[in-house]
């Protein structure tokens, strides 16, 4: 396919992290254990379907959407529910399946899907899981089933720190992800838009039925809203779809033998790590036998499941999420620093500020931990966030328009156009630490229940 | 280390949660996280935080300060023995300043610091450090000889009314250090104004004129100090404001370090050429045809644009308008100074003006992006109609 556009961003930042993974696949010994997380689907609230005890097949329903009844959320393996983990409020936190090694899946007539009409590929995708795997613009939930997105997007480029490279995943899967494009055709109003490096491998060449357009700059320039509102700007009362490009693969899969495909190559890496490196595993799979693999060289450090700048924190009994390609180990950083906030001192820590000289030095990488780097202080250094945020929109007046939930104002300065993980570098570099992607979150949240 | 480190937790524990002095956490803390950065990890968001954090932006403004404030002291002194006739030593004029400077540091620190102290405590925040600069500047920005307790109420006042009124740092309109001088400048104006304040002992002593250039200016005198002198600041005036050539020291500190505005810097510095320039053209009185160039070394414009307008929460916030808030201050403060005699602070007023407008002026550019915005909507709803 040609080149529809080449969109490129200056505004953001390169962090140069030790302990990028390894361009090594090993497989998985079989995982006792797989879990599912609710909160992975954000916006969603779980209804559950089984019991504990309950057997399952690979494919079988565990959960359905409160918002949306027909979207189900079912279990990458077959096994039997071990437990279901509640919070405060009872709230579902983890429903825990232990597999039994067996192959038993449910299986879906998927043969002619291409002579199906849209409804009926709707309702076969809800009914056979893999809904789940679209999620919708504005808000980053799932996917409506009842809209006509104007776009789907589909990146192959992701620019956050140590990120697998969503090209490598690819490798060898090329034919099932045309399959999946040619789905997802289907689904959309106007067109399939995908995302690939500047400097992207042949295969992407050969991929049809997509308008296919080149990303270049600092990361956030991968997250899918820069492009978006590059591409096919959302206005008002518009959709627009995204899904990961190894989702892609697992739809192409679907339709190929009608067995619902939990594939997850996932990456290790960080700075804990000794040998970084990549796993094919499942959804949901035990991360405990890979970090055996990788072999941690700190005593605790904090596992990520996602990048460090928006990932969600888990522990080395925890399971992988349900959407990333990554778990992130890096120390924690508990420990004092005398005169610490003297200008040009401690220059090994990581910084995008000119009050350090560690940009200078270490072209190597950088060793992180997680410690704050000082307290939380009131908002008083402007631009700063401007310099990292490649979004056409204002992000200093957007946080404080979700901070007074003045939905009006966030509306106007577009709180439609971004998701979360946007903000996660402003996290990281803004002076007072303030926590940007929790504001944009209940800014969502807040629009979600007062305009829907 | 360690043993600091044990002592210091020792002593907080009385102010831990739950326990008696609970409520005095914030006054315990400021002192411990000027000895250490604490162990604070992150809990929620981005899982890695950058080096820089308030401080650490703060005591860079400081130490841009520094050149200006030690030329200040040495001014002082300078300034009250050349102009009594009396031969000096480089340290003796330094420690004639430093004995009258010293003092109204303390108590600029000593009064704000206490404010502040308890509003933290008061309100339940930490104690923020943006005062640690509003407290070395509102010395700086004084005449020598104002008394102490003006320096004292002054600051008060500009504490509790331009900053704590309006919801702490972050919130306030006005640049505080600039509203403890206009407070002073319009409470106790015989020690604000004249030509007998701005030298050291110049109102006790007849033998020193303590008139400033724009003051001589403006009575229709002669100004009888070289290009030069302007610029490095061998001249009268407020105490840390006078030397051109060591605040433009500083007006590099904090553009290489990104924590002061080159856009406000520049735009300042091109809206007052400009202005003077045209002023030049038209040389209707002395102060019109005070060359334009003059104009940007005396009278504080460079203190003031450097280190007053840049100020990040009173000035503009978006990039462009940081431009247009540049530009204005430097044009306005040309302004007042060659239609209004009687204000040679031009650049004081200038500034705390445009603190008022800089919210209108980023309402206009950011309403620019909302515009384009429901632009866009509106065109996406004809097309779907059509």
């Amino acid at each position: 396919m040609d080149i529809i556009k080449g969109i490129r961003s200056r505004r953001g930042a390169k962090l140069n992290i030790k302990g990028v993974a390894e361009k090594t696949l090993s497989k998985t010994s079989s995982s006792p254990t797989y879990a599912l997380n609710p909160d992975d689907f954000f916006g969603t609230t779980p209804k559950l379907l089984v019991k504990e005890g309950a057997s399952l097949k690979a494919g079988d329903p565990i959960f359905f959407s409160k918002q949306d009844p027909r979207i189900k959320i079912v279990s990458p393996i077959s096994g039997t529910i071990k437990a279901i983990e509640r919070g405060p409020k009872r709230k579902i936190e983890k429903i825990l399946i232990e597999s039994n090694q067996s192959s038993e899946v449910r299986t879906h007539d998927v043969k002619n899907w291409d002579k199906l009409n849209r409804d009926a590929l709707v309702a076969l995708l809800l009914e056979s899981g893999n809904w789940p795997f679209i999620k919708q613009r504005p808000y980053g939930t799932l996917a409506n089933p009842d809209e006509t997105p104007k776009a789907i997007f589909v990146s192959a480029i992701d620019t956050a720190p140590l990120a697998a490279d969503q090209e490598y995943l690819l490798t060898n899967h090329h034919e099932n992800f045309q399959r999946g494009i040619n789905v997802l055709n289907k689904l959309v109003d106007q067109a399939v838009f995908l995302g690939v490096d500047a400097s992207h491998t042949a295969p992407f060449d050969h991929v049809e039925n997509v308008q296919m357009y080149t990303v270049s700059g600092p990361h956030p320039a991968g997250n899918l809203s820069f492009h978006i509102q590059q591409l096919s700007p959302i206005n008002m009362g518009e959709y627009v779809w995204t899904i990961n490009p190894e989702d892609v693969v697992n739809l192409g899969r679907f339709f190929n033998d009608g067995v619902f495909s939990p594939q997850r190559t996932v990456a290790f890496a960080g700075n804990a790590l000794k040998n970084p490196k990549y796993f094919t595993a499942k959804i949901g799979v035990e991360l405990a036998p890979m970090i055996k693999e990788v072999k941690i060289m700190e005593d605790s450090p904090r596992y990520i499941n996602g990048d460090v700048l928006s990932g969600s924190s888990t522990t080395a009994s925890g399971h992988l999420g349900y959407y990333n390609n990554l778990v992130s180990v890096i120390p924690e950083g508990n420990t004092y620093r005398m005169f610490g906030w003297l200008p040009f001192v401690d220059n090994s820590i990581m910084s995008l500020s000119n009050t350090s000289f560690s940009r200078l030095f270490n072209k190597k990488g950088f060793d992180i931990d997680t410690n704050l780097n000082g307290e939380e202080r009131a908002l008083v250094v402007t631009g700063e966030m401007e310099k990292v945020f490649p979004l056409d929109l204002y992000p200093m007046q957007l946080l404080k328009a979700c901070m007074i939930e003045d939905i009006e104002k966030m509306e106007a300065l577009g709180i439609y156009e971004v998701v979360p993980e946007d903000f996660g570098l402003i996290d990281y570099a803004n002076t007072s630490k303030i926590e940007a992607q929790e504001i944009i979150r209940k800014g969502i949240e807040l629009m979600i229940n007062e305009v829907g | 280390m360690n043993f600091l480190r044990k002592t210091l937790d020792e002593l907080k524990k009385p102010f831990e949660k739950g326990q008696k002095l609970e409520k005095f956490a914030p006054a315990i803390n400021a002192f411990d996280t000027f000895l250490f950065v604490p162990n604070h990890t992150t809990q929620k968001g981005a899982h890695i935080r950058d080096a820089v954090d308030l401080k650490r932006t703060m005591v860079t403004v400081i130490i841009a300060l520094l050149p200006a404030l030690i030329y200040g002291i040495y001014n002082t002194g300078y300034q009250y023995y050349a102009q009594t006739g009396v031969s000096f030593t480089f340290l003796e004029a330094f420690m004639h300043g430093a004995w009258k400077i010293v003092p109204m540091i303390i108590v600029s620190y000593v009064v704000g610091l206490s404010i502040e102290f308890g509003f933290a405590v008061y309100r339940g925040h930490e104690v923020n450090e943006g005062y640690l600069v509003t407290g070395l500047l509102i010395p700086m920005i004084m005449p020598v000889d104002i008394p102490l307790w003006m320096v004292a109420v002054s600051t008060a006042f500009a504490v509790l009314i331009a900053k704590e009124a309006f919801g702490g740092t972050g919130m306030n309109i006005l640049n505080p250090a600039l509203t403890a001088r206009a407070f002073a400048f319009f409470a106790y104006p015989t020690y604000m104004s004249g030509n007998k304040v701005w030298v050291s002992e110049a109102s006790n002593v007849d033998a020193i004129s303590g008139e400033t250039i724009l003051g001589t200016l403006a009575a229709g005198g002669e100004v009888n100090y070289s290009m030069f002198e302007m610029f490095q600041g061998a001249i009268p005036g407020s105490i840390a404001e006078t030397s051109t050539l060591w605040v433009a020291v500083g007006a590099l500190i904090l553009i290489l370090t990104g924590v002061g505005s080159w856009r406000i810097i520049t735009g300042g510095i091109l809206g007052a050429a400009v202005m003077g320039l045209l002023f030049n053209l038209w040389g209707a009185n002395a102060l019109m045809s005070f060359s334009w160039i003059n104009h940007l070394v005396v009278g504080g414009f460079a203190f003031g644009i450097v280190f007053m307008a840049t100020d990040p929460v009173s000035g503009a916030q978006t990039n462009k308008g940081k431009w247009i808030y540049g530009i204005l201050v430097g044009i306005f403060c040309i302004m007042i100074r060659v239609f209004n005699p009687a204000y040679p602070e031009g650049v004081m007023l200038a500034i705390l003006l445009m603190n008022v407008f800089a919210p209108t002026i980023d309402h206009y550019v950011v309403n620019g992006n909302i515009k384009k915005r429901k632009k866009r909507w509106a065109l996406a709803q004809e097309l779907k109609s059509a």
